[in-house]
């Protein structure tokens, strides 16, 4: 498998959703030679099947001030305000620069483009296109990257960073990456001159019931995380409340926003006869949701003991035609169900992962000219609870903030702190059994962290890659070489474990049964094997890759979850009924030392640019 | 058969080849003894029936690799997988794949047909396996890649034809004019979102380029997908004129529009029900229009 070659860009964007693309747009346009290198073709990305809108205040009667305030409300006062508010600011501008290039938004008699209410918004401010926001941002943001002549580089995994080897990971600095061909199985090296952006995704492979697809394995935080970037509150996920039973295919929050109605087995519209959201009732913001649902199943009044009902046939055919179109498709194609004639059978699943790389409001990681933007990153917009239709804004605003960032151009100083520095505490935390991969033995060398394994500093950029790219062909022959556990028993076991005890509902017994399990999956991924001999599309090959990233994302994940002991947002703790401001208002970050994981906390920050966020009791 | 094998095509393609002057090397005897251990696995595996008993569908399905030997010879496997209301052919692909042979190879990834990566040709047609449920296809399910183009492996084929294609009819918004105001719109009428919506909706699957006699014969024919493009941006009202001008006499040169034989083949086959055929002959009157405005 011997390569010599080595691409060289000013800035490489690893991936090439919504959030991967909008980079590459800025930086070209702030001068940079860029280039951007993905697993999958830019149109197969995730992007493509987000579906109820982008948030953005651009009408008269909202204001960005608003937006900002309902979002962090929405987080439960978990989110960074200087990130909130840039957020917010953004939004409109970026939203309308989407229509400039052509995007095919929903309308309004007089050609403006239409907005919808949403979940936990107090003002309906949701841009949308029909049903498939996101198809349509993800094609008119590639169009405009064709349009521009920005290379792309498809079907190429990116397998790990080329990051130097300082001590502290603050210290550190990012020179590129290393890429694997799917077609040709040929490893190379992709120096950046100026920066990496990190766009590479959600993780919901980590769960088996997810709205994900099977490429969101996490690989960008996984790398940035072996590379010494701490991880953000990752205990928070967003379980949405309305997907397809047998698949996970997400019914989107439209549906409720239009006026979608949900019954429990009993025809109870429970939202509110239950007293779960008095005000709100199915337009409560997500996590309140899924609760709701899963406590009606739990107590007997859900539909086949699994799901309940979302109707929303009492919106007429017209309607439901004019917005909601691809909802009756995907309840007819997945679920057999036709949405005109019945109610649709809905239970949570996993959605969102409002943890990830710590990002300020730049997209800056700690380790200098490594970016991170779109799912994969935390700037800390959503905090413990995300509301629906603030994540296509945040690709747009942070992908093209860090992207002119990485080109070079000039910006104030960043108010949010990343890396193990300033004012950080570090954690009294037990795990019932060794973490990380010290446990594993010797072998665990082959798969060692980026260039930050403690040897000899290494500092000449050309060099580091060359490391870099030597380690992961090494690891690639071993993994051909082993004729071991196939990667998707391991990949299964992690996925049930994640489901039975790290979800909706949490508590301490089970999640340190997780992190048993996850040891156990750990030492077998020791003996992890490829059986696929060939160099040509290899899948087998990559997805024992990716279950490596799935492994290390579900521990930090449970650990900051098993950290945790309030109920915040989306994270609900059985023995703390209560959201502990006092000891909580701060972030659980989990860093990756030499093989070690170590958790630790910083404050959250409430002070925006003119105001103070107040934390008040989150009521719908 | 319908499916095109490289026979050592191009530049490119020889490039990742492997070196024959060379003396066999450590992992060429490494991948040769894979491939036996993988041969002896899919041995026992058909020995053992463990799914006797159950409601079972059989699969046959396309195996190619030119790096395997073994594989080089193209032929049809056959999988056993248990049967489960709602299962797609999809879903019986990954069972397959990852219960009995992890070599199994096909692009998927969204499972909810709008990435556009798992069109393939399932009993006689092109068709999404995530889109397709297993109840609506008689047994044996018989899989393959999709019909004219180049099969890397398995089930994948290489997709670069379609999109050189895409390419080539500009693929991108152009506005005529923008407002100053980066804040304000640029509008669009209702009737005119109506006109081109069902044209946005295409996911590159390649279904309907596949399906195509005329691009079968014809490798430079732009086909259906590309030319729906092309649609989707010489009818939207705010590009204005003189570049849906632009635009037609792209769509009209020698292997434009004109090759089209409405033979529908593509509007059957398509897994977003774009009505391709008409918005080619659609163009096809704008092309006449626009002709009779200048001649
Ligand atoms: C079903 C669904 C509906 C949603 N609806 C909405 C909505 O209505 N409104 C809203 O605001 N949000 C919505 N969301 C959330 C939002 O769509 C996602 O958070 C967002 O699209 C993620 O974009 P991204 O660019 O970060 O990642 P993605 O679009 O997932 O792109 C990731 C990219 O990284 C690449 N990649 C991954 N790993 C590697 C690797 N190792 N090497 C190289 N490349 C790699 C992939 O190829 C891909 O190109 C929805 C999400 C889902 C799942
Ligand atoms: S037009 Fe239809 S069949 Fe053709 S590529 Fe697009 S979605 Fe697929
Ligand atoms: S897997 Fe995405 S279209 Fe079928």
């Amino acid at each position: 498998m011997a390569s010599n070659t080595t691409y060289e860009h000013d800035v490489i964007v690893v991936g090439a959703g919504g959030a991967g693309l909008r980079a590459a747009i800025a930086a070209q346009e702030a001068g940079a030679d860029v280039a951007i290198v993905s697993k999958l073709h830019p149109v197969r990305s995730h992007t493509g099947a987000a579906e109820g809108g982008i948030n953005a205040a651009i009408r008269d009667g909202d204001s960005w001030e608003d937006h900002a305030y309902d979002t962090m409300k929405g987080s439960d006062y978990l989110g960074d305000a200087p990130a909130i508010e840039a957020l917010c600011r953004e939004s409109p501008k970026e939203t309308i620069q989407l229509e400039h290039w052509g995007m095919a938004f929903s309308r309004e008699e007089d050609g403006t483009v239409s907005q919808r209410p949403f979940g936990g918004l107090s003002f309906p401010r949701t841009t949308y296109a029909g049903a498939e926001t996101g198809h349509q941002l993800l094609h008119t943001m590639y169009e405009q990257v064709v349009k521009r002549g920005i290379e792309v580089y498809d079907e190429w995994h990116v397998m790990n960073l080329a990051v130097t080897d300082e001590d502290d990971p603050t210290d550190r600095s990012c020179h590129g990456v290393v890429g694997y061909e799917i077609r040709s199985g040929e490893i190379a090296g992709f120096r950046a001159r100026d920066g990496v952006i990190l766009a590479t995704g959600g993780m919901g492979q980590v769960f088996d019931h997810t709205t994900n697809a099977v490429a969101n394995t996490g690989d960008g935080v996984a790398m940035a995380y072996r590379a010494g970037v701490p991880m953000e509150d990752m205990e928070f996920i967003q379980f949405h409340p309305t997907t397809l039973p047998s698949t996970g295919v997400l019914i989107s929050e439209g549906v409720r926003g239009e006026g979608g109605i949900l019954y429990n087995g009993e025809g109870e519209r429970f939202m509110f006869e239950h007293g779960y959201a008095n005000n709100d009732g199915e337009l409560a913001s997500r996590d309140v949701v899924a609760r709701a649902e899963l406590t009606e199943v739990n107590e007997g009044r859900g539909i086949e003991d699994e799901y309940v009902h979302l109707d929303m046939r009492h919106l007429g055919e017209d309607r439901i035609l004019d917005r909601l179109e691809n909802i009756l498709h995907l309840a007819e194609d997945f679920e057999g169900v036709d949405g005109l004639e019945e109610p649709m059978p809905v239970k949570p699943g996993q959605h969102y992962a409002m943890g990830g790389i710590e990002t300020n409001e730049y997209g800056q990681t700690c380790v200098d000219g490594l970016y991170a933007v779109g799912e994969c990153a935390c700037a800390s917009v959503h905090g413990a609870n995300r509301l629906g239709g603030n994540a296509l804004p945040e690709l747009i605003v942070f992908g093209k903030l860090a992207g002119h960032h990485a080109a070079g151009e000039e910006f104030e100083e960043p108010e949010i702190e990343t890396g193990k520095r300033g004012d950080y505490e570090d954690a009294d935390f037990e795990a019932p059994v060794t973490l990380g991969e010290r446990a594993a033995g010797a072998d665990a060398e082959s798969t060692a962290d980026a260039a930050a394994d403690g040897g000899e500093a290494v500092t000449d950029p050309d060099a580091v890659l060359e490391i870099a790219v030597d380690r992961e062909v090494a690891q690639v022959e071993e993994l051909l070489e082993g004729d071991g556990v196939n990667h998707a028993e391991i990949r299964s076991a992690v996925q049930e474990t994640m489901t039975a005890n790290v979800n909706v509902f949490r508590e301490e017994e089970g999640l340190k049964e997780a992190l048993v399990d996850l040891r156990e999956a750990r030492d077998r991924y020791d003996d992890v094997g490829v059986s696929d001999p060939s160099r040509t599309f290899n899948t087998d090959l990559l997805h024992t890759l990716e279950t490596r990233n799935i492994l290390d994302i579900a521990e930090a994940l449970t650990m900051g979850a098993l950290a945790r002991n309030e109920f915040r947002g989306a994270h609900w703790r059985k023995e703390n009924q209560i959201r502990d401001d006092e000891n909580w208002l701060k972030h659980t970050l989990i860093s990756w030392n030499d093989g070690d994981p170590d958790l630790w906390y910083r404050p959250v920050i409430l002070e925006g640019e003119n105001k103070r966020y107040e934390p008040k009791v989150r009521s719908y | 058969m319908s499916t095109q094998v490289p026979q050592q095509t191009d530049e490119t393609d020889a490039e990742t080849e492997p070196d024959a002057e060379e003396e066999p090397s450590k992992g060429d005897l490494r991948r040769e003894k894979k491939a036996e251990r993988a041969a002896e696995r899919e041995r026992e595996a058909a020995e053992a029936d463990p799914l006797a008993g159950e409601d079972t569908r059989e699969l046959k399905v396309f195996r190619f690799d030119p790096e395997v030997e073994g594989k080089q010879e193209p032929r049809f496997d056959e999988f056993h997988v248990p049967f489960e209301k709602g299962m797609t052919v999809l879903d019986a692909l990954i069972y397959a794949r990852d219960t009995y042979d992890s070599s199994l190879t096909f692009r998927h990834s969204c499972r909810q047909a709008v990435c556009g990566s798992d069109a393939m040709f399932v009993n006689g047609q092109q068709r999404l396996a995530c889109k397709t449920q297993l109840s609506d296809l008689s047994d044996p399910v018989r899989i393959e890649p999709l019909p004219h183009a180049d099969v890397r492996k398995d089930l994948v084929v290489d997709m670069q034809h379609f999109y050189d294609q895409m390419d080539a009819v500009e693929p991108y918004f152009d506005a005529d004019e923008l407002p100053e105001d980066e804040l304000e719109e640029q509008r669009q009428s209702r009737a005119n979102r109506e006109t081109v919506k069902m044209s946005t909706r295409c996911i590159w699957c390649g279904a309907c380029m596949s399906s195509c006699n005329i691009a079968a014969g014809d490798n430079q024919y732009l086909g259906p997908a590309a030319l729906n493009k092309a649609y989707r941006f010489a009818m939207d009202e705010r590009e204005g004129e003189s570049r849906k001008r632009e635009r037609l006499e792209i769509i009209e040169q020698e292997h434009g529009v004109w090759r089209c034989q409405t033979q529908f083949s593509c509007t059957e086959v398509c897994p977003k029900d774009i009505p391709l055929t008409e918005h080619i002959q659609e163009l096809k009157r704008e092309a006449v229009k626009n002709n009779l405005k200048f001649w």
